[in-house]
């Protein structure tokens, strides 16, 4: 049998996890004050700095299924696991350029503001707001599954408990603090992450002499030259290039990561804070594929499949070899951390989208007065809170990762093309974003279902209908393809001269009005 | 006044450019990764060579890639924040003088 604590509920892992749920507990309580408002419940009164976006988006962004689920994967199976680590950060570029200053500068709390502005409100808040709480919803019930499971691994807490436990705090947060609690808890786990995964390097490379092609020696003595050469994972470039348009532009259509520029003061800092992400993103990917290939080294195969047949627990693993039962212990602080902070951002972008689309702008009509619509942000948490546990519970034991990546896929293909069309082309209409969101997020919806992943996996089927398991190329063309088609016919002459406007807008920030 | 500037050509043409700046990084950025998806797909002898110890090319281009994002989005904001946003609040300044 393997020597390690991992699994067991140890003192140094729970006074972590404790002094964790402290401080962020501190400052929710803190926040309650400054969350009365509806500018301060969604933006934090649009207060945040740079370097403090920077980091939170790094904490929205970076779940545990990338940090532990890559480490785990480049522990395995070498260079494949690299391609994926890779393919997280090509899509911040793609927000910088393209996204991020529009955004800030057009909408006012929501990615349904944005796309709607040009285009007849009412219609456009119902069907963006859909893609959002679909793709809030498929991440959650990916990310809960991940927490409840891990969580067990870890600490050996069961299933049912961790979930009530992620959920119940993940509520606490957006609940009492809304924005503003919201961004510290990324803030302080985007910290600890980043430092651990930086000890667990350094502690690594320590041991082949800060040698970074020492390490790559050991693996190939171990494992053959094999491990560190592209191997049999693009066998299908169809299914590499899918999955890359979905990673690259799902990223930029990922409701949670969209409402963070709205809480920053303008569009110079909403510019500077994706830098700042793009940085702590790249470089806590460079660190977690370096664990990966420290954990092969190091703690071994055997081992680490022995423990977890995915290799989920790599990272934890190499903390313990490397830094005892201490590193061990704070490492189940950070995966925690790391959990709960993608379901919290998650949840407030999922309440934001009924309260502010749905509520105040379809059935208010726009003219919800601001005490009400604080209130309804209030339900909508508390109720896709408990919808998250419960569906946490009910996909127990249910293979979800397919669903990470169909989350990525429905962004890039429900989110992302209305959205880059509503700021880029002038004669975009109401009806074509209407097409362009349901066709991008029901034939996703349509082809998953019929792939390998849910049809011969799931539903036991012989043979797939769809043979490919990422539909993203599929869906995100067409998306596009029905925006302007449906665009070219129905043409809105108030959308296009509103244009001018939108852009004078989208460039001159908030003073041209 | 204000219609007089935004109409001008000063402010066409900045408008222009920064169109151009975003979608040439955005196509650079595309290139990049997919031409990486292309020679893990068809080069993998290539890829496989030992440049560096026992680091071959591929795990390189890995770590390049990465950076090369961030470098890319450096480019972009010093441009943005040096060139873009002086000539925007000379274009601001010209407004709130006209009114």
């Amino acid at each position: 049998m393997v020597n390690t604590t991992l699994g067991e509920i140890t003192f140094t892992g729970l006074f972590f996890f404790l002094l964790f749920v402290a401080i962020t507990l501190y400052i929710t309580y803190k926040a309650t004050e400054r969350t009365r408002t509806t500018t301060e419940f969604y933006t934090a009164r649009r207060s945040i700095t740079a370097l403090q976006n920077g980091l939170a988006l790094s904490g929205d962004y970076i779940s545990a299924a990338s940090f532990l689920g890559i480490a785990g994967l480049v522990s395995l199976k070498g260079f494949d696991g690299l391609i994926y680590a890779v393919g997280w950060i090509v899509g911040w570029p793609i927000i910088m350029f393209l996204i991020a200053e529009p955004l800030r500068n057009i909408g006012k709390y929501t990615f349904a503001d944005a796309v709607a502005y040009r285009l007849k409100l009412k219609p456009i808040r119902i069907s963006a707001s859909l893609g959002t709480l679909t793709t809030v919803l498929f991440y959650l019930i990916a990310q809960m599954v991940g927490a409840g499971s891990l969580i067990k691994l870890i600490f050996g807490i069961p299933y049912e408990i961790a979930i009530i436990i992620v959920g119940v705090l993940m509520i606490s947060y957006v609940l009492f603090g809304g924005m503003l609690a919201t961004t510290w808890v990324q803030i302080i786990k985007a910290c600890m992450l980043l430092g651990g995964a930086t000890l667990l390097v350094v502690l690594t490379l320590y041991q082949f002499g800060f040698n970074y092609s020492e390490l790559f020696s050991n693996i190939t003595q171990k494992y053959g030259e094999n491990f560190i050469q592209p191997g049999r994972l693009i066998e299908n470039p169809v299914e590499a290039i899918s999955l890359g348009i979905a990673l690259m532009f799902g990223t930029a259509g990922l409701p949670h990561i969209m409402m963070r520029f709205y809480t920053v003061p303008d569009a110079k800092e909403a510019r500077k804070s994706v830098f700042y992400a793009t940085g702590f993103i790249g470089y806590f990917y460079i660190l977690t594929f370096t664990i990966g290939f420290g954990a092969a080294a190091v703690v071994g195969h055997e081992i680490i499949s022995m423990i977890d047949n995915g290799g989920n627990m790599a990272a934890p693993l190499l903390a313990e070899a490397l830094g005892g039962g201490v590193f061990l212990g704070f490492l189940g602080a950070v995966a925690f951390a790391t959990i709960l902070a993608v379901v919290v951002g998650l949840t407030l972008a999922g309440a934001s989208a009924v309260s502010h689309d749905i509520y105040a702008g379809v059935i208010k009509h726009g003219k919800a007065d601001e005490k009400r619509e604080v209130k309804a942000a209030k339900i909508s948490t508390l109720g896709l809170g408990l919808l998250a546990i419960i569906l946490g519970i009910s996909f127990k034991g249910q293979n979800v990762a397919y669903m990470v990546g169909l989350t990525f896929s429905i962004a890039a293909s429900a989110n992302f093309p209305s959205l880059f069309m509503s700021i880029f082309w002038k004669k975009f209409t109401t009806y074509g974003a209407i097409w362009s969101i349901y066709t991008g997020l029901i034939l996703n919806l349509v082809l998953i279902i019929l792939s390998p992943s849910v049809w011969v996996d799931i539903l036991k089927n012989d043979f797939a209908i769809f043979p490919f398991r990422n539909p993203g190329i599929f869906s995100f063309f067409a998306s596009f393809l029905a925006g302007i088609v449906v665009s070219f016919l129905t043409k809105e002459k108030k959308a296009e001269e509103k244009f001018e406007e939108e852009r004078i807008k989208s460039i001159l920030g908030s003073t041209s009005d | 006044m204000k219609e007089k500037i935004l109409n001008s050509e000063e402010f066409k043409h900045l408008v222009k450019t920064k169109k151009i700046v975003s979608f040439l990084l955005t196509l650079i950025e595309i290139i990049i990764y997919f031409g990486f998806i292309f020679l893990i797909a068809y080069k993998k002898a290539f890829l496989s060579q030992k440049i560096w110890g026992d680091i071959n090319i591929g795990i390189t281009l890995g770590i390049v890639i990465i950076l090369v994002s961030w470098i890319l989005t450096g480019i972009y904001i010093i441009w943005a924040n040096k060139i873009y946003d002086a000539k925007i609040a000379l274009i601001k300044e010209k407004i709130e003088e006209g009114e």
